[in-house]
């Protein structure tokens, strides 16, 4: 049996997108740019994408901007807003356990003079929402946080951190990293007053090296992809079109069913915790079960390196994150678990689980019985 | 404008009856490594020397980097080819080739003529002076010294006209196959390439043998393993990389022994384990990529301790070497990148805090006894279950 239990790192490909890319790729292959009928299709495929995208999150098809994945749409929100807006201020605010395509961007635009201010969160991953209300100034450019973190499952309450910016702001623009949230929850950027929006299309059954950033029509950005004037000369390049129509029929599907689908993976997650709990140095990490995104479950092994506990549990075809995938190139450990002021021994033996709509009951009781098989044994060759 | 290489030799050169085995392993170990290289070449042994000659287009860099990977060759000396056209015509070619590649340098230098072709009408010292006459007109800052030049200008008379002046270091050492074969224990570390890429010098094959430790040392660490060995093999030629399970013995040994003798134990294992695969492959030693006094497993006291247990002759070519050295020779091959992956090996993950760093022998064969039980069937099981990769 295999139990893939890391879908924030990736997910699998729905069917239908496969067919579509694979369509895209040999029938449909043509460039939206040209002039002629196979340019035409193919700049259907890119329409249909987008008018089905901007559905799921009520916007204006104008308003959704294709990029190679959340990675970028995260720089350009960033050093986009920074760049548009220097006459009006150099402050940024975000909080300390973005994903690293937010961090960087941030730490880079430090270094060129920008001030930034990091708003604290508790061990659970709640935002001092007051301790925001006291930083935003009048030269504040930019807020930017995620909404769902990606190694805790912490949900971050964006409407209400949309609606206070905007008070106390109008001027300052909000922007909002959905990589982990776009497909589990519903987003209204309009009404939630989020003026950039950032997802990826391989967390949500879509292929990888597309996304796409949301911009409101009256945000400012400045592109940063400059060449052929695509899109709208806000983001050059030829259309990646198997990729954009992949994840338009991938975000269609996956809201097509939502509600089914975070209840039944908050039902697994929430009996998942509780038969860990039942096992002896087993620590629930980040959010209360109930309160966190319904897809991820952090827990720590007291007294096994995660590293470790990972490559035994992938010797049975079981396959977790320590961390998270993205952060375990760096040896520094994760900036998240460090917010969250986790203990030494609790940081190092954390385990990310991550569930997706094909996760079942089956899986979850295979990797149960896996675990109480090699915890006792792994306990007892720790290092001394 | 080069159609030609010279391969000059180093300490071939001084061997007796035996010279045509090395010539003959160096001329394979060229060919070798131009067999991938853009162009056609012709290696030939000549009048004493090692010739390339190329025929058609071909990449003159990759040329160079591939033959400064054949150990044996002391330095190219890439030459010009010329059609005897006459000594008017020779003397204008030379000069123009000297303004090339010297330009307004103020060197020393001395025109040394070989004269094959004895029809040729002027005798070699006739023609060197001549040239050097020619040189000086052409190029008023080199002056002419024939004792200690800084450069030599080289005219080769035959059938065609040869011309060579740039010395390219190779690598020096002994062609590959001419010193049979080595165990190397290779970790994921820097040392056990460098240490590979040393003895390899010296004209031995490599075998390797890595002990590999799941769920504790990850599949990416064994990779790095693998890429490693591949980047030693551009040098050494292909390697027979025996990947070891190491697990079980590693945590028979934690249940059994005392905790800070472990990486001794460990290590003395790792030894016998590939003299195994040593005498199996029909190695004559093995390799290690120690240093002294570098950690605790490789005091002098420790070294001593893991050494009992070998009867092959142990290599340590970089015992006497300081970390940075050996990062330099490392950089040099272009092996430290991989090397400071940051991908656990198996002689971390249980060590102690405090391991012994001046072990007694007398102690840590008692601790062995303890394992007396199991060992040998272990050792047997991870011999025959290792996995054998082919790395090139």
């Amino acid at each position: 049996m295999e139990a893939y239990l890391d879908n924030s790192a990736t997910t699998r490909c729905y069917e239908e997108v496969k067919n579509i890319v694979v369509k895209t790729m040999v029938e449909d292959f043509g460039n939206p740019s040209a002039m002629h009928l196979k340019g035409v299709e193919a700049e259907n495929y890119v329409k249909e994408a987008t008018k089905e995208i901007a559905k799921t999150l009520k916007v204006q098809e104008k308003e959704i901007f294709f990029t190679s994945g959340g990675t970028e749409s995260d720089n350009w929100a960033v050093i986009g807003t920074a760049l548009a807006k220097n006459r009006q201020g150099k402050h940024i605010i975000t909080t300390p356990f973005e994903h690293a395509a937010v961090s960087a961007p941030i730490e880079w635009l430090q270094k060129q003079g920008y001030e930034v201010t990091e708003i604290p969160v508790d061990e659970k991953g709640n935002i001092l929402l007051e301790k925001l209300s006291e930083a935003i100034r009048e030269d504040t450019i930019l807020v930017s946080t995620m909404m769902v973190n990606n190694e805790m499952g912490a949900v971050l309450p964006v409407e209400e951190i949309g609606k206070l910016v905007h008070e106390k702001n109008a001027q300052t623009t909000f922007h909002v990293d959905a990589i982990q949230a776009y497909g589990k929850y519903r987003i209204y950027p309009k009404k939630w007053n989020i003026d950039l929006l950032s997802v990826s299309s391989h967390k949500i059954h879509g292929p990888k090296g597309v996304g796409f950033l949301y911009v409101n029509e009256k945000t400012k950005i400045q592109p940063l992809i400059l060449g052929g004037g695509q899109q709208k000369g806000m983001r050059s390049g030829t259309d990646n079109v198997p990729g954009i129509a992949g994840l338009g029929v991938a975000a269609k599907k996956i809201y097509s069913h939502i509600e089914e689908n975070v209840s039944s993976m908050m039902e697994l997650k929430k009996y998942f915790a509780e038969e860990l709990l039942k096992l002896e140095n087993v620590e629930i990490n980040g959010p209360e079960v109930e309160k966190g995104a319904p897809h991820i479950l952090n827990v720590s092994f007291l007294g096994v390196r995660s590293e470790v506990l990972l490559h035994t549990l992938e010797d049975m075809q079981i396959y977790v994150s320590a961390g998270s995938a993205c952060s375990s190139h760096k040896r520094a450990g994760s900036a998240t678990l460090s917010a969250l002021r986790l203990t030494p021994e609790r940081k190092e033996s954390a385990i990310r689980f991550s569930f997706c709509e094909f996760t079942t009951k089956e899986e979850i009781d295979y990797t149960l019985e896996a675990l109480k098989k090699v915890l006792p044994m792994l306990r007892r060759y720790a290092r001394k | 404008m080069y159609k030609a290489f010279l391969i000059k030799y180093a300490e071939i050169a001084i061997k007796g009856k035996n010279r045509y085995i090395f010539e003959d392993a160096l001329v394979a170990q060229i060919k070798y490594q131009l067999r991938n290289v853009e162009g056609s070449f012709r290696v030939v042994k000549e009048m004493g020397r090692i010739f390339i000659y190329t025929d058609g287009e071909f990449d003159y860099d990759e040329t160079i980097e591939a033959l400064k990977r054949v150990f044996g060759i002391f330095s190219i000396c890439p030459a010009v080819v010329l059609e005897d056209e006459g000594f008017e015509k020779l003397s204008q070619e030379v000069t123009e080739y000297v303004k090339k590649l010297y330009g307004e340098k103020a060197l020393t230098f001395k025109v040394n003529t070989r004269r094959n072709k004895k029809t040729y009408p002027m005798q070699s010292m006739e023609i060197s002076s001549a040239l050097g006459g020619a040189i000086l007109d052409a190029c008023p800052n080199m002056k002419v010294d024939v004792h200690n030049p800084d450069v030599f200008v080289n005219v080769e008379i035959r059938n065609k006209i040869y011309l060579y002046s740039e010395n390219i270091p190779g690598p020096g050492g002994m062609p590959l196959g001419t010193n049979g074969s080595a165990m190397l224990l290779l970790s994921g570390g820097i040392d056990s390439p460098v240490a590979g890429y040393m003895i390899a010098k010296r004209g031995v094959t490599l075998d390797a043998v890595y002990f590999h430790a799941p769920p504790y040392t990850s599949e990416r660490a064994k990779q790095k393993v693998v890429d490693l060995a591949k980047l030693v093999a551009k040098y050494s030629g292909p390697i027979r990389l025996h990947v070891v399970n190491f697990t079980d013995i590693q945590l028979y040994i934690y249940d059994k022994c005392p905790h800070e003798e472990l990486t001794i134990i460990m290590r003395r294992y790792m030894m016998k384990i590939a003299e195994e695969f040593a005498k199996k492959d029909g190695c004559l030693g093995l390799i290690t990529g120690e240093s002294i006094g570098q950690v605790a497993s490789q005091t002098i006291h420790s070294l001593a301790a893991t050494n009992d247990v070998c009867t092959m002759p142990v290599f340590r070519p970089v015992i006497g070497f300081d970390k940075q050295e050996i990062v330099d020779v490392a950089l040099k091959i272009n092996t430290y990148e991989t090397s400071i992956l940051p991908y656990e090996d198996c002689c971390t993950i249980f060590v102690a805090k405090h391991p012994v760093t001046k072990p007694n022998l007398q102690i840590i064969k008692r601790s062995e006894e303890k394992l007396q039980e199991k060992i040998d069937e272990m050792m047997k099981e991870a011999v025959e279950t290792a996995e054998t990769i082919i790395c090139e």
